[in-house]
């Protein structure tokens, strides 16, 4: 079971990449826990400045732009 | 040397549709059409160069950039990242915490906020080859000062308690880099989102641009403009700088009209005056930083703008007159 957060408060891109990972991880059977945060302390305590901000078990892996499918298809197989 | 896209629009309204364009729907729509090719060609290519070398020009790098520097070399930085970095709006908020947690000064930070959405690489472009380079340089040089005379306003008001308490309070955690797009493939792709999703949010905003562009050349005549916006009238200046403040657009969709009030004989200044107060001062800006300031910090800054613009204005109707 992977914890998977996304960072971002508004544009509308966090709720894309939201979406892009809870259809690929549908699609690659792989149990997540997806939540999204929009607390701008909690944000930049993990140390991101840029959103949408992806962080999964606890470790950012990615921000500022919507991420590729096949970023996220690693990131869930990994 | 052949223009493009005016030789599209020629092609379309005057061989295909039979259109006069010295006539007002002829005008208009010719307008519409050149501008409407021009700037989203240029939107797209831009953003997709840029784009390519975003990753050097990551928020936490910015941050790295201007932290800890003098306010000698860190007003000149923070001023010129804001104008070669368009982050979208919503990034202010980040940014501006981000910054003022690194221990860069509260001047220095609404140094860059002033900066970046009224200056920045797409506007700068598609203003150099709709209206002439010498507008384009004009407006930079010009909002780059404006921007640096804000924040050194703002500093030595010693206005640090209007910031509201809990920025004060939030811990950054070390940046841990998010790792970047290698190959050029993959800064490829990057690029390419980039322009589609600024296209998805800037579209609108930038036909609307046109469209009252288009109407103004088309259709409202010269002689409406010398008698209400010549540089005679003394409140025309501060009229399009109000007109601006509630007004939401980007530098970019603000183009078309300044282009088209431009050729209309409206002056220099007052364009100038009125296009960075659409881009510079908004609502949905106002309402941003209300996250992170208090009304009094935001009245000043929306105070100083608009002296800062209506300045601008006149001193430059006065230059070219």
């Amino acid at each position: 079971m992977k914890n998977i957060k996304v960072l971002g408060g508004c544009c509308g891109n966090c709720d894309t990449v939201m979406k892009m990972i809870e259809t690929q991880a549908k699609n690659l059977g792989v149990e997540v826990a997806l939540e999204k945060v929009t607390d701008m302390a909690t944000i930049l305590g993990l140390g991101v400045m840029s959103t949408p901000g992806v962080v999964i078990d606890g470790k950012v892996v990615h921000s500022g732009s919507v991420p590729a499918p096949s970023k996220i298809d690693a990131w869930l197989k990994g | 040397m052949i223009d493009p896209f005016k030789f599209l629009a020629d092609l379309l309204t005057i061989r295909l549709l039979g259109l006069d364009v010295t006539q007002s729907l002829g005008g208009a729509l010719h307008f519409f059409i050149e501008d409407t090719a021009k700037i989203f060609f240029l939107l797209a290519l831009i953003v997709f160069v840029i784009g390519l070398f975003r990753s050097m020009m990551s928020p936490e790098r910015v941050r790295k950039l201007i932290g800890g520097k003098r306010r000698i070399v860190a007003y000149p930085a923070a001023v010129g990242l804001g104008a070669v970095t368009p982050f979208c709006s919503c990034s202010s908020i980040p940014l501006f915490i981000g910054f003022l947690e690194a221990g860069i000064p509260l001047g220095v930070t609404m140094s860059f906020l002033i900066a970046s959405p009224m200056i920045n690489e797409i506007a700068v472009i598609i203003l150099a080859s709709s209206i002439g380079l010498e507008f384009a340089v004009l407006y930079v040089v010009t909002g780059l000062t404006v921007g640096l005379i804000g924040g050194l306003l703002i500093d030595g008001m010693k206005l640090e308690r209007y910031v509201e308490d809990y920025v004060w309070k939030i811990h950054m955690g070390e940046a841990a880099l998010p790792e970047h797009p290698e190959s050029w493939a993959e800064r490829a792709a990057y690029a390419w989102g980039e322009v589609k999703s600024i296209l998805k949010r800037l579209w609108l905003y930038v036909f609307i641009g046109i469209g009252i562009g288009a109407f103004l050349h088309g259709y409202v005549p010269q002689e409406f403009f010398t008698q209400y916006a010549s540089a005679d009238n003394p409140f025309a200046v501060p009229l399009a700088v109000l007109m601006g403040i509630p007004l939401y657009g980007s530098a970019t969709s603000v183009i078309p009209v300044a282009e088209a009030l431009l050729a209309k004989g409206v002056p220099v200044g007052t364009v100038l005056a009125l296009m960075m107060s659409i881009a510079a001062l908004s609502l949905p800006e106002v309402i941003m930083l209300k996250q992170v300031i208090k009304p009094q910090l935001i009245a000043i800054f929306v105070g100083i703008l608009a002296v800062a613009f209506i300045f601008v204005g006149y001193g430059f109707n006065f230059i070219f007159s």
